[in-house]
C-alpha cells in the first residue's frame, strides 16, 4: 500500500533524503578524493599521485600498528564469535533462572559509552597487576564484543522453524547430529553476520584501546589518532582511505558469502 | 553453555566497574596512586563550577544532537518508507547503515578536513572570494555538533525506519477517509504510532552522545570538553584516578537510569530483535 | 464391510483378536500448564490400517500424534510400539516416522539429501541409499527432482518430498499430521485418493490427523473423533456416520436432525422418543435398551418429503418449507416442523422443481433409520 502525497510534499521530502544522502557521504568522498591530491597542506586540487599511499605503506610503525590490529581483530573475533553463539543458543533454547538478569548485563555493553569500558578494564587491570598489551586488548575486545554477536545471532535464532530440528530428530538424528547437520548450518548465517560485527569492532575501536594497550602495543587506530591531532600529513588521508576500503570490501564478501 | 560469557562479562566487564565504584570513594595517594581514604569528596567535586560545566554541557550537547537527529532522520526514514518496491527499500536503507561500518575515527577526521583552515570549506569560499581570511569552523562547538549528527544520524534513522514500516498503512488511510488533511494525519496517526520508534532512536542517540570522546577531542576546543574529554583527562593527564571513577560513575548512573526509563516506559521486545 | 464392523466390534468389546497390534496407547494423560491436551486417552491401531485422528482444532489429535512420534513425553499411561514400550524412547529411536504439516522440508539440502537424511544417518551404503531413494521418488512422482531446493517446489510437490523423505526409512507406522491442509481443493483431493492408494500397496500402518470430516471419512480405515482431550468414538467411517454415539460426532459428521427427549417403550421392538414440544419419533430398539433422557438422530438424506401423508409404518411428520437451496446434486431443504429446522437433502431426480417455500409437505423415514445417541462420552475401546 502506497502512501497518497501532495506532489509538492512528495518532492520536498525527496530532496531532504537526497541531502541526507549527500551529508552522509560526501565528507568520505572528500577524503578519498584528497588522499591523492598532490598538494602537502590545504585542500586546492594539484594533481594526481600515490605518493601518500606510498608513504604510509613505508612507515614501519604504520605497518606494526596494522599487524597488532589484524592480530586482535582475529583472535578476539574466534573467541567472542564462540562465547556470543553459545550464549545466544542457550538463552534461546533454555529457561533457567536469571535469564532475565543474564539478558540485561548481556545488552549492557552495547549501549554503554566506551569511556566507561576502558576505565574500568584500566583500573582492574592495574590492581590485579597485568601487565598491558595484546593480551589486554584481546581480553577488552572480546568484553564487548560477545554482547554484539549475542545479539545478532539470536535475532537469527528468534526466528527459526523449530519443527525442523523435530523433522530432523524423527528421521532418527540425536540432537547433536540435528545440531550439527541441521541447525548449525542454517543460522551459520547468523553467526557469520556476528562474527563480522565483532571484527569490525575489534578492528575499529579506538578509545577502549587506549586504554588498555601496552606501550609496545599499538594498534592502527591509536595509531591513526595520534597522526590527526598532532600531525598534518596528507598520508593520514591515504591511510584512512585505505582502512574504508579495507571495510567496504570486508562488508561486501560478507553481503556475497550469505546470500 | 551461557558460563564461558558469564564468567567474562563478570570478570571484565562488572568486576571492573565495581573496582571503580570502589575508586570513587578513594582519595589520590601524593604521587598519583590510588589510596583507600573513604570519602565522598570526589562527588562532592562534581559540583565545582569547572566540572560541573562539562557535565551540563554533555547533556546539553546529547539532547541538541538527539533533537536534530531526530528533525532530520525522520523525514529521512519516511521517505524510504514510501518507496514501492521492498528491494528500493532495502538498498536505501543500507546506504544508511553503511557509513556505521566504517571507522567513526576516520568518519570524524573527514570533518577535519572538511572545516579546518586549510579544509575544503574555507579553500571553496576563499576562492570564490566569499572571505579573506580563513573562517575558524574547527574546533568549535558547532563543529562537535556537525561531527556528532554525521555519527549518529544512522542510529536515528534506523529504528525509526523499523517504526514506520510496522504502521499499517490502513490506519492511514483511515483517517483520511474521516476527513483529517495530511497534516492532522501525520500528528494524530503517524506520529503516535512511530512513537516506539521515536524513543528507541532517541535512547541510540542520546546515550552514547553523554559518553562521547572522540567527537569532541578532534572536533571540539579546550572549551568544548564533555563528560568523556573530562574523565580522560583525569585520568591520564592529571593522573586522579578516584575524581577519574567518580566522574565514570556519574555518567553510569545516569545512562543507567534512562535506560531504566525506556525499559520502564518505551521498551518492547520486538525492537531489540531490530538486527 | 461384514469384516470391518465384525472386527470393530470385537475391537469394542475388548475380546482378544487375532490382528496385529502395531500401537497401543493405554491411558495416557499429557498437560501443557494447565490444559489438558490429552485426557486418559487408550487405543489399538492394526498393522496395515488406515487410522485417522478427527476432531476440531485444540482437541488434542495433534498433541497426541507427537506422543506417538516421541516429540513430546506423556505424564502417564503407556505407549507400545509393536508390543514395546516406548515411553522413555526418544523419536530418533522410534521405528516411527512423521510427515509434519508444514513439511518442515530442510532449506540447505536438495530434494535428494532431505530424502535420504534418514538413511545417511542409519549410516546405509551410498548405492542402497541412491536405490531406495530413486525407487521412493518414484513412489511419489517425484523423479528427477533430487537435485531441485525445496523453495523450487510447489506446495503439492514439497508435500510429496515430506512423504517420500519419511517413507524411504520403512517405518512401521507413518504418522501424518494434517498434511494436505496447505493445498487447494483439488489438489487435495487428488491427493486423498493418492495417499489412500499409497497406503494400500505398501501396507504400512497410517495414523493421519485432520480436521476434515470428509477427508477421514474418505480415506479411512477406522476414525477416532475426539474432543477436547478424549476419544468420543471410534468406529469405521459407516459406523461413525451411521451410529454416531454423541451429539457432537453426530454433528461433526455431516448434518443431523436432533430430538431430545423421553424414551418409552411402545410396541413390540419400537421405542417411542417423546420430546417436550410433543413430537413423536419412533426408533427400533436394537442392541440399545434405554428407558428414560435420550437423544435421537436421523441424517438429512433419510428422510423423505412429500405432499402428501405416506401410509407405511413409518416416522411422519409434517411442516412448512422454509428454504430450499439448489446444490447440483442434491436439493437441501429447511422445514419448519413446529418450530423446529430440519435439514432434509433430496436427491435432484428431475429438472423440474418440485418443491417450494412455503409448501406443507410431509417428512418421512424409516424407523430403522433414526439413530440413538448412546452416550455423550465415548471411550469405546477397553483394554
Amino acid at each position: 500500500m502506497e502512501l497518497r502525497h501532495f506532489r509538492l510534499h512528495d518532492s520536498a521530502l525527496k530532496f531532504h533524503s537526497w541531502l541526507v544522502y549527500i551529508f552522509l557521504y560526501l565528507p568520505i568522498l572528500i577524503l578519498v578524493i584528497l588522499s591523492f591530491n598532490k598538494a602537502r597542506i590545504g585542500s586546492v586540487w594539484t594533481g594526481f599521485t600515490l605518493d601518500w599511499y606510498r608513504e604510509f605503506m613505508g612507515d614501519t610503525s604504520i605497518l606494526n600498528a596494522l599487524k597488532n590490529s589484524l592480530i586482535v581483530a582475529i583472535a578476539s573475533t574466534f573467541i567472542s564469535t564462540i562465547i556470543g553463539t553459545l550464549v545466544a543458543f542457550a538463552m534461546n533454547r533454555f529457561s533457567f533462572p536469571g535469564r532475565r538478569v543474564l539478558d540485561s548485563v548481556l545488552y549492557m555493553p552495547i549501549i554503554m559509552p566506551d569511556i566507561l569500558m576502558g576505565i574500568s578494564l584500566l583500573t582492574f587491570y592495574v590492581i590485579i597487576r597485568f601487565t598491558l598489551g595484546l593480551i589486554s586488548i584481546v581480553v577488552a575486545h572480546v568484553a564487548f564484543s560477545i554482547s554484539f554477536v549475542a545479539v545478532v545471532v539470536r535475532a537469527r535464532l528468534h526466528g527459526y522453524d523449530r519443527t525442523l530440528d523435530e523433522a530432523a530428530m524423527d528421521l532418527g538424528a540425536n540432537p547433536f547430529q540435528t545440531f550439527m547437520k541441521v541447525t548449525f548450518p542454517l543460522i551459520l548465517p547468523g553467526v557469520i553476520g556476528g562474527a563480522l560485527i565483532a571484527f569490525t569492532l575489534s578492528f575499529d575501536d579506538y578509545l577502549i584501546t587506549s586504554f588498555v594497550a601496552g606501550t609496545g602495543s599499538t594498534t592502527l587506530p591509536i595509531k591513526v589518532y595520534s597522526m590527526m591531532k598532532f600531525g598534518v600529513t596528507p598520508s593520514i588521508n591515504a591511510l584512512s582511505t585505505m582502512i574504508l576500503f579495507f571495510t567496504m570490501v570486508l562488508l561486501l564478501a560478507s553481503q556475497r558469502l550469505l546470500r | 553453555m551461557i558460563s564461558p560469557a558469564l564468567l567474562w562479562l563478570l570478570l571484565f566487564f562488572l568486576i571492573p566497574l565495581g573496582i571503580m565504584l570502589v575508586y570513587s570513594f578513594c582519595q589520590r595517594s601524593r604521587y598519583g596512586g590510588v589510596v583507600w581514604d573513604f570519602t565522598i569528596n570526589n562527588y562532592l567535586k562534581v559540583s565545582k563550577p569547572i566540572y560541573l560545566k562539562p557535565v551540563l554541557r554533555s547533556f546539553w550537547v546529547a539532547t541538541v544532537n538527539t533533537v536534530i537527529c531526530l528533525l532530520i532522520g525522520y523525514p529521512a526514514a519516511y521517505y524510504i518508507s514510501s518507496r514501492p518496491t521492498v528491494k528500493v527499500k532495502n538498498i536505501l536503507l543500507l546506504l544508511i547503515i553503511l557509513p556505521l561500518w566504517t571507522n567513526f575515527v576516520v568518519r570524524t577526521y573527514a570533518w577535519m578536513v572538511i572545516l579546518r583552515e586549510g579544509g575544503v570549506i574555507n579553500t571553496i569560499l576563499m576562492k570564490l572570494n566569499l572571505i579573506e581570511k580563513p573562517l575558524e569552523l574547527l574546533f568549535t562547538k558547532k563543529a562537535v555538533i556537525i561531527g556528532l549528527v554525521y555519527g549518529y544520524l544512522p542510529f536515528m534513522i534506523w529504528p525509526l525506519y523499523v517504526s514506520i514500516e510496522k504502521v499499517d498503512r490502513s490506519f492511514l488511510e483511515a483517517a483520511n477517509d474521516l476527513g483529517a488533511n495530511r497534516l492532522q494525519t501525520f500528528f494524530r496517526v503517524m506520529l503516535p504510532l512511530t512513537l516506539p520508534g521515536i524513543v528507541a532512536g532517541s535512547i541510540l542517540v542520546f546515550i552514547p552522545t553523554l559518553g562521547a570522546f572522540v567527537t569532541p577531542d578532534l572536533l571540539g576546543g579546550a572549551k568544548d570538553m564533555m563528560i568523556g574529554n573530562l574523565i580522560q583527562n583525569q585520568y591520564v593527564k592529571v593522573r586522579n584516578w578516584p575524581f577519574g571513577s567518580a566522574l565514570s560513575f556519574i555518567l553510569l548512573i545516569i545512562v543507567l537510569a534512562l535506560l531504566l526509563l525506556y525499559v520502564r516506559f518505551g521498551g518492547n521486545e520486538e525492537t531489540e530483535y531490530g538486527t | 464391510m461384514l469384516n470391518e464392523s465384525f472386527r470393530s466390534n470385537l475391537v469394542y468389546s475388548g475380546i482378544y483378536v487375532l490382528e496385529n497390534v502395531t500401537v497401543q496407547v493405554k491411558d495416557v494423560v499429557k498437560r501443557f500448564g494447565e490444559v489438558v491436551a490429552v485426557d486418559h486417552v487408550s487405543l489399538k491401531i492394526f498393522a496395515g490400517e488406515f487410522f485417522s485422528i478427527l476432531g476440531p482444532s485444540g482437541c488434542g489429535k495433534t498433541s497426541l500424534l507427537r506422543l506417538l512420534a516421541g516429540l513430546e513425553e506423556p505424564d502417564s499411561g503407556e505407549i507400545f510400539l509393536d508390543g514395546k514400550l516406548i515411553n522413555t524412547t526418544p523419536s530418533y529411536r522410534r521405528d516411527v516416522n512423521m510427515v509434519f504439516q508444514n513439511y518442515a522440508l530442510f532449506p540447505h539440502m536438495n530434494v535428494y539429501g532431505n530424502v535420504a537424511f534418514g538413511l545417511r544417518i542409519k549410516k546405509v551404503k551410498k548405492g542402497e541409499i541412491d536405490d531406495r531413494v530413486s525407487k521412493t521418488l518414484e513412489l511419489v512422482e517425484l523423479s528427477g527432482m533430487g537435485s531441485r531446493k525445496p523453495r523450487q517446489l510447489s506446495g503439492g510437490q514439497q508435500q510429496r518430498v515430506a512423504l517420500a523423505r519419511a517413507l524411504v526409512n520403512e517405518p512401521s507406522v507413518l504418522l501424518l499430521d494434517e498434511p494436505l491442509g496447505a493445498l487447494d481443493l483439488k489438489l487435495r483431493k487428488e491427493m486423498q485418493i493418492e495417499l489412500k492408494s499409497l497406503q494400500k500397496r505398501l501396507g504400512i500402518t497410517f495414523v493421519y490427523v485432520t480436521h476434515d470430516q470428509e477427508e477421514a471419512l474418505t480415506m479411512s480405515d477406522r476414525i477416532a473423533v475426539m474432543r477436547s482431550g478424549s476419544i468420543e468414538q471410534l468406529g469405521s467411517p459407516s459406523q461413525i456416520y451411521e451410529e454416531p454415539k454423541t451429539e457432537f460426532v453426530a454433528n461433526f459428521i455431516g448434518v443431523s436432525n436432533l430430538f431430545s427427549g423421553y424414551l418409552t417403550n411402545g410396541n413390540g421392538s419400537t421405542l417411542t422418543l417423546t420430546t417436550p414440544d410433543g413430537i413423536e419419533v419412533k426408533v427400533c430398539d436394537g442392541n440399545i435398551k434405554q428407558i428414560g433422557d435420550a437423544t435421537v438422530m436421523i441424517r438429512p438424506e433419510k428422510i423423505q418429503i412429500s405432499l402428501h401423508k405416506p401410509e407405511d409404518d413409518v416416522n411422519v411428520l409434517c411442516g412448512k418449507i422454509e428454504q430450499v437451496i439448489y446444490l447440483g446434486t442434491v436439493i437441501q431443504l429447511t422445514v419448519d416442523v413446529n418450530g423446529r429446522k430440519l435439514v432434509v437433502l433430496e436427491r435432484n431426480y428431475s429438472k423440474a422443481p418440485e418443491f417450494e417455500e412455503s409448501q406443507e409437505v410431509f417428512l418421512s423415514w424409516d424407523i430403522s433409520s433414526t439413530v440413538i445417541l448412546s452416550g455423550s462420552q465415548g471411550n469405546a475401546e477397553k483394554s
